[in-house]
């Protein structure tokens, strides 16, 4: 027998003169472990079910002449095809559990296992959020202890828990704006936003009945100071800035933007999706925030799953608090936790909340994940999550700045992402050619095209949780694609080839969308 | 730190190759002033895995769980069975871990799954096209109001909301409306064996775009949606129907198949648990395909790739924040997604001939519940028909009733008084919830303690 080494190849390294994938083709379509999966209403059967329950009885109901009597159309598997159905998809997914996920702005760090545990306690995963309050003394208390946490990181005054996800953290924060002003009788119509921002920025501040204008960029990337004092007046209601920007970028004037902005009668709204950089280095309180959503899903590690749930708790400031929706929690002297809701406001002296975001308190089940990270991290470890997140995010701007344009790597570091541009590619090569390229190599490609103010811009957000080979393989693969893309090579065009699937036409799917499936028998 | 890989050698070494003395130089950018030196103040430090869970699990004792009580909540949250493989496969890390599906050629798991969850949104809602989710109930039916003002290209101005619906969902609504131009129509709801489908009908007009009923109602009552759907239609208005418990939709018509425009409810009962009320999970759907390009959130659809081989990508997104930043449909980006899966998966093991049954079953107990709290002195059941849920009067107040019996671990159900504190004629009311998950002795139990409460 071999040794497992004998052939001197090692994972990592290229394998010369072999593509591992030619050969014929086979009649499943199979590809050994790349298996095809139908969809559900190919495979399944309207009288199969994978579950017992008892047939019902013929007899009277309550049903009130309601009763369904057309088949819905809903077919059903038994547990081992439902669970085999479900393991092969779960195969063509890319995950933070396979690899790193370099999603500039997105922030997918590792997810604790510890934390799943701790969520699917009975007393957490298994309460009802009408119970009676003196039953669920230790979910507010969750609630209560989050929020403490929230507030002494960030250095602001007040904090609302419900909103479900950033953008509804948003809208959250505007709203308290919103009301603020409305509750001196000053209507202002003009929210103020970066052209680099999140889209959320402007479509929420729209949503809440402003008017939205750019705030002009300085060449280093920065929010244009002077620009924007001239802009400021009794018509803007505020501002909205990400800080660290979406360049990856500290914003360093930040200071002397909420001073003008407060000083010309308005708030700021800080976009916290980046948080992550600075939490434990600096205070967004100190810097004169009023407002400003923490995406739990990102800084505090709660799993995206594919796209969520998220959860986006607002914290405000001293002007803002008063503000805040309902419901919320509030400790009294005695060490009792409250839930105050519409009912108990005046006891609280929250009399001025704008109103309620959302049915019941809040994305409980993220809560007590996100807090279970910040106790395993304490203070000193959520300060180290920072600094190696940003120290890896350097690590990978300086390792490719001979391959890549790093348009603002001259000017100084970068804080947790590293963005290039495209400038320099090949004739007809694109940013979205690079990142096909790295899903051949085993990567999920950066964030595309975003910011928008950077030429094809790749916004790499590496994160704490990798390691420094792990970085080094990635930036192996990323400087191999590069340089491919420069020299012009024409493969990058067709990639990915070793994916579940070759590019997909999304224009196809626009313009003739087929949404949901359709019986071809039916049709 | 068990969470952070990098060795105090491997962050000298990148320090040396980045060429900044130390950690400090990469936050050059933070003014001095603000730059924390030390940890937090008031804040702990680091703790093992077993300290954190040992912490995290004396707070979870201080809640009582719901498997632990004679249990009877609902009013927009239901305790069902969740069978065991639904949470093992939303824990597989390839679903668990993964993000929103924008590079479509490596999420086809998210994808397909995103696309077999809209059909059965869709299908069960009786509508051509659900959404890949929102963030629950009470969002989806803000966002279905905002919708039709929409279509109504902002000509209409008042929005009618059954007195019958849920109330945060109402609250929910009249606190997005004050920041839009939109009236909002409400009402206090009555306590009648059945809805005031008439009195809801009366204040429809033509100023009005759209009409909001939850189906069944937050009292349990079922409205005569295709009355009023044809009476909105008249005054050229949206019916909107709300749905708080899918599982009632195995037993009852669809509110599509009914006439409303634009369903939504909230997905917890299939495949998501109670978690005190999040996540989640909001379903959303058009009845008619021609509405699709009013609607929020994302869209998952089908084509083919350069191979000519099926696939799924996020589709119509030309409506959506990131692409049309103000001139969106909705700020909505992050929704729902594991709990979509975690939906898909449970509706996939229960399949119809499942919800069905699991519909007649939650009903044959419901009924067997309101039978015997009938026949207990002080109580009366108001509703003429329900699906799992019905209102009953107590002689009494129910909110100190329901505090009372928790000391006996039992959960008795939701009082009107704590969902309409403001409404002192309904402090008698208590909303009880019956699911598969109640045994015949839990019905027992609530009987008796209130035969012996009210006696």
């Amino acid at each position: 027998m071999n040794a497992p080494n004998a052939s001197g190849w090692k994972p990592g390294t290229p394998v010369e003169g072999h593509n591992a994938m030619s050969g014929p083709d086979t009649a499943t379509g199979n590809r050994a472990l790349m298996l095809e999966e139908p969809l559900l209403f190919e495979i399944g059967h309207i009288e199969t079910t994978g579950v017992d329950l008892p047939e019902p009885k013929d007899g009277p109901n309550r049903l009130g002449g309601f009763e369904r009597n057309e088949p819905i159309g809903l077919p059903g598997l038994s547990e081992p095809e439902t669970v085999r159905h479900y393991t092969r998809l779960s195969r063509q997914n890319y995950a933070i559990d396979l690899g790193l996920f370099p999603l500039g702005s997105c922030t997918m760090k590792h997810n604790p296992r510890l934390n799943e545990k701790i969520a699917r306690m009975p007393g957490f995963g298994d309460v009802h959020p009408l119970q009676p309050v003196d039953t669920v003394r230790g979910a507010l208390e969750v609630i209560n202890e989050l929020a403490f946490w929230l507030l002494d990181l960030t250095g602001m005054h007040g904090v609302a828990m419900s909103p479900k996800a950033g953008a509804h953290g948003e809208l959250c924060g505007i709203l308290c704006i919103r009301a603020a002003l409305e509750a001196r009788g000053d209507a202002r119509e003009v929210i103020l936003v970066p052209e680099s921002a999140h889209g959320t920025n402007p479509a929420t501040a729209a949503f809440a009945g402003y008017k939205v204008e750019d705030i002009p960029a300085t060449p280093e990337g920065r929010v244009d100071l002077e620009a924007l004092k001239a802009r400021l007046g009794p018509d803007v209601a505020g501002v909205m800035i990400t800080n660290p920007n979406t360049c990856g970028l500290f914003e360093p004037d930040m200071k002397a933007i909420s001073d003008a902005v407060h000083e010309a009668g308005g708030f700021v709204y800080c976009d916290g999706a980046n948080f992550n950089a600075i939490v434990g280095k600096v205070r967004p309180g100190d810097l004169g925030v009023d407002a400003m959503h923490i995406n739990l899903h990102k800084t505090f590690s709660t799993p995206h799953g594919g796209g969520g749930p998220g959860s986006g708790p607002v914290v405000l400031s001293e002007a803002l608090s008063p503000y805040g929706p309902l419901p919320f929690t509030a400790r009294t002297a005695d060490g009792v936790v409250h839930l105050v809701e519409e009912e108990n406001a005046d006891e609280f002296e929250h009399t001025k909340a704008f109103g309620r975001m959302t049915a019941f308190h809040g994305q409980m089940g993220m809560f007590t994940r996100a807090l279970a990270y910040m106790l395993s991290h304490g203070a000193d470890g959520l300060k180290q999550v920072a600094e190696d997140a940003v120290l890896n995010a350097n690590y990978v701007l300086r390792s490719l700045e001979d391959v890549l344009d790093a348009p603002f790597g001259p000017s100084g570091p970068c804080m947790h992402e590293a963005l290039f541009s495209d400038k320099g590619f090949g004739e007809g090569l694109s940013t979205l050619d690079l990142a096909k390229a790295m899903i051949d190599e085993g990567y999920h490609p950066m964030t595309m095209y975003f910011p928008l103010v950077v030429h094809g811009a790749m916004l790499v957000e590496p994160t704490e949780t990798e390691s420094k080979a792990a970085l080094d393989q990635f930036i192996m693969a990323l400087r191999s694609v590069a340089e491919r893309a420069k020299a012009g090579d024409e493969t990058l065009k067709t990639a990915p080839h070793y994916a579940p699937r070759r590019r997909l036409d999304e224009t196809q799917a626009a313009r003739k969308p087929v949404l949901a499936w359709n019986d071809p028998a039916m049709a | 730190m068990r969470y952070l890989p990098l060795t105090d050698t491997d962050r000298s070494d990148m320090l040396a190759k980045i060429g900044a003395p130390d950690i400090d130089a990469l936050f050059a950018d933070v003014p001095e002033e603000a730059r924390l030196s030390g940890p937090i103040e008031g804040l702990p430090m680091h703790a093992s895995e077993m300290a954190v869970e040992k912490h995290m699990r004396r707070l979870s004792k201080k809640n009582l769980a719901a498997a632990d009580a004679a249990f009877f909540l609902g009013a927009g949250a239901y305790k069902h069975h969740i069978p065991a493989s639904v949470d093992h496969i939303i824990q597989r890390g390839e679903f668990l871990t993964a993000y929103t599906p924008y590079q479509p050629e490596i999420a086809q798991g998210t994808l397909q799954m995103l696309f077999e969850f809209q059909t059965q949104v869709a299908r069960l809602y009786g509508c051509a096209v659900a959404n890949a989710s929102m963030y629950d109930g009470s969002t989806a039916c803000w966002e279905a109001v905002a919708m039709a003002g929409r279509v109504a290209r902002g000509k209409k101005h008042k929005v009618v909301l059954s007195g019958a619906l849920h109330p945060h969902y109402a609250e929910v609504v009249r606190t997005m409306a004050k920041f839009t131009d939109d009236e909002i129509a409400g009402a206090p709801p009555s306590l009648t064996a059945k809805p005031d489908d008439d009195g809801l009908i009366a204040r429809i007009d033509e100023n009005t775009s759209c009409v909001v009923v939850q189906y069944p109602d937050i009292l349990g009552r079922l409205p005569d949606l295709a009355r009023i759907a044809e009476a909105a239609h008249d005054k050229g208005a949206l019916l909107i129907a709300v749905n708080t418990e899918p599982v009632a939709l195995g037993a009852i018509k669809s509110p599509g198949e009914l006439g409303a425009d634009i369903v939504v409810g909230e997905g917890q009962s299939i495949g998501v648990g109670l978690q005190f009320g999040g996540p989640y999970l909001g379903l959303f759907a058009v009845r008619d395909e021609k509405h699709v390009r009013m609607m929020p959130g994302r869209l998952c659809g089908e084509t083919q790739d350069a191979e000519g081989k099926r696939g799924f990508v996020l589709t119509l997104s030309t409506r959506e924040q990131h692409i049309r930043r103000e001139k969106a449909t909705s700020n909505i980006c992050t929704n729902s997604g594991l709990c979509a899966l975690a939906f898909n998966v449970h509706m996939t093991l229960l399949g119809e001939e499942g919800l069905r049954r699991l519909a007649m079953e939650n009903h044959r107990l419901a009924c067997m519940a309101a039978d015997r709290l009938a026949k207990v002195p002080g109580v009366k059941v108001l509703n003429h028909a329900f699906f799992n849920e019905f209102t009953i009067l107590l002689d009494g107040d129910a909110r100190s009733i329901v505090r009372e019996l928790t000391k006996q671990d039992i959960l008795a159900g939701v009082s009107l008084g704590r969902l309409f504190p403001d409404i002192d004629c309904l402090s008698n009311g208590l909303l009880v919830a019956v699911t598969e998950t109640t045994t015949e002795e839990d019905i027992e139990t609530l009987a008796s303690a209130l035969e012996e409460m009210l006696a």
